[in-house]
């Protein structure tokens, strides 16, 4: 399989990374997002994912484990993780899949999930003052 | 054949007699409901009936009603059923159309028959297996026909129950009304999802008021819902929770934990409010 066409492109926006799935994932695609993610994630230092899936118009039960998974080891290496865009269909999938990834914060589009991310980061960086105040 | 025969020259020969007493069986038992069913239209049904019977034992076959021979008789049947349960007759009501011809019929076999001792048995023996089939068949016709219309009131239920109302920017709605089983959480749930696409709404309230019972099955659907819509990166609001259903479901072991309930829609109103920034102050009174 051609190697370039088999990556999913990850932006970075300041502080955080900019991840937008446009094609149909399958699973090789997802273990490459996952590898690429994590390491794109500790050389940037990024506070925050954001993964719009509004493209996407099917999941199954791996791809949505994926999904929970990168959140968890975003969260391991001090980032969140914002889900945004999903599809009433897939949103149904998963449910009946027994996935609903409870820790992963979800938005209903990119602009609401960038404030999201924007508004935990700043409380983050608040929460950190607090405490050296104390 | 020989019994097969001899009873379809009886219907040929006594079709007057037996008409006539078939009607008047028939309009001994079925109740004229006013305006329903006419004298008129008892005669018209059973003298079409009968010529369309006539014609198919003509064809020699009295046992086996599913064959060809057969199948325009059971249509004007099936039609003159149908009508009649349409009409509010009961299961007795419409079948008693066919089984008021025993008495006429046996009658008239005694009559015709009743000199040779073993005759009348036989053809008594195949004109019971004939009718009751023939019964048993306006009763499979009524119930199809009912059915048909529990079915039909089903769809315009469905059709009826889903009203996703808009109460604010960014602040749906969804008063639910009735029974909750699986098929409509299924229609309720895919409504609201593609509403809060559509409207770009970030709140999401879920009033069960109209729900009557609330048991694990109806909890669990609700909570599939409440997830799906997370998952969009929607917030739901259950409300309308009455403290009978708060009691019941607490002994089901649900408490709705990781989801916000509200007792009344107003309060749940207020929450949405709060969530996405809308301040609403009275205004004050110009005295």
């Amino acid at each position: 399989m051609d190697n370039i066409m088999d990556r999913i492109p990850i932006l970075k926006m300041g502080q955080f990374l900019l991840v937008t799935i446009q094609v149909d994932m399958y699973d090789r695609l997802a273990m490459a997002l996952q590898d690429d993610l994590t390491t794109k994630i500790v050389e940037h230092n990024s506070k925050g994912v954001l993964i719009d899936i509004s493209s996407l118009e099917m999941v199954d039960s791996f791809i949505g484990r994926m999904l929970g998974s990168v959140a968890s080891m975003s969260r391991m290496l001090d980032a969140v993780t914002v889900v945004v865009g999903m599809q009433p269909a897939v949103a149904i999938t998963m449910v009946e899949l027994g996935l609903s990834l409870s820790g992963v914060r979800t938005a209903l589009n990119v602009e609401q999930g960038m404030s999201v991310l924007n508004g935990l980061v700043a409380h983050e960086v608040e929460g950190a003052d607090y405490d050296s105040e104390e | 054949m020989d019994t097969n025969n001899n009873l379809t020259e009886l219907f040929k020969k006594y079709e007057q007699e037996l008409l006539t007493d078939w009607i008047k069986e028939q309009l001994a038992v079925i109740p004229l409901h006013e305006n329903l069913l006419t004298e008129f239209e008892v005669k018209q049904d059973t003298t079409d009936f009968y010529n369309a019977f006539q014609l198919a034992i003509q064809g020699g076959e009295l046992v086996d009603i599913k064959g060809a021979h057969w199948e325009k008789t059971l249509q004007l049947l099936d039609n003159i059923t149908k009508s009649r349960t349409r009409l509010g007759f009961t299961p007795t009501e419409t079948a008693t159309f066919i089984f008021s011809l025993k008495q006429p019929l046996f009658t008239l076999i005694q009559k015709e028959f009743g000199r040779d001792v073993n005759t009348p048995g036989k053809e008594l023996w195949a004109a019971t297996v004939l009718l009751d089939k023939l019964g048993l068949y306006t009763a499979e016709s009524y119930i199809k026909t009912k059915e048909e219309i529990i079915r039909r009131q089903q769809n315009e239920m469905l059709e009826l129950s889903t009203p996703v109302v808009k109460v604010w920017d960014k602040i749906l709605a969804l008063p639910l009304i009735g029974t909750l089983d699986s098929i409509r959480t299924q229609v309720v749930m895919e409504t609201l999802l593609q509403e809060i696409v559509r409207t770009e709404s970030s709140v999401a309230i879920i009033d069960i008021t109209g729900v009557p019972t609330v048991d694990t099955l109806v909890a669990q659907h609700l909570m599939k819902t409440v997830s799906a819509a997370r998952l969009m990166g929607a917030e739901c609001i259950i409300s309308g929770i009455r403290p009978q259903i708060a009691q019941s479901m607490v002994h089901l072991g649900v408490t709705f934990s990781d989801i916000t309930t509200r007792a009344t829609l107003a309060d749940a109103i207020r929450h949405a409010f709060a969530q996405t920034g809308v301040k609403v102050s009275r205004a004050s009174r110009q005295v």
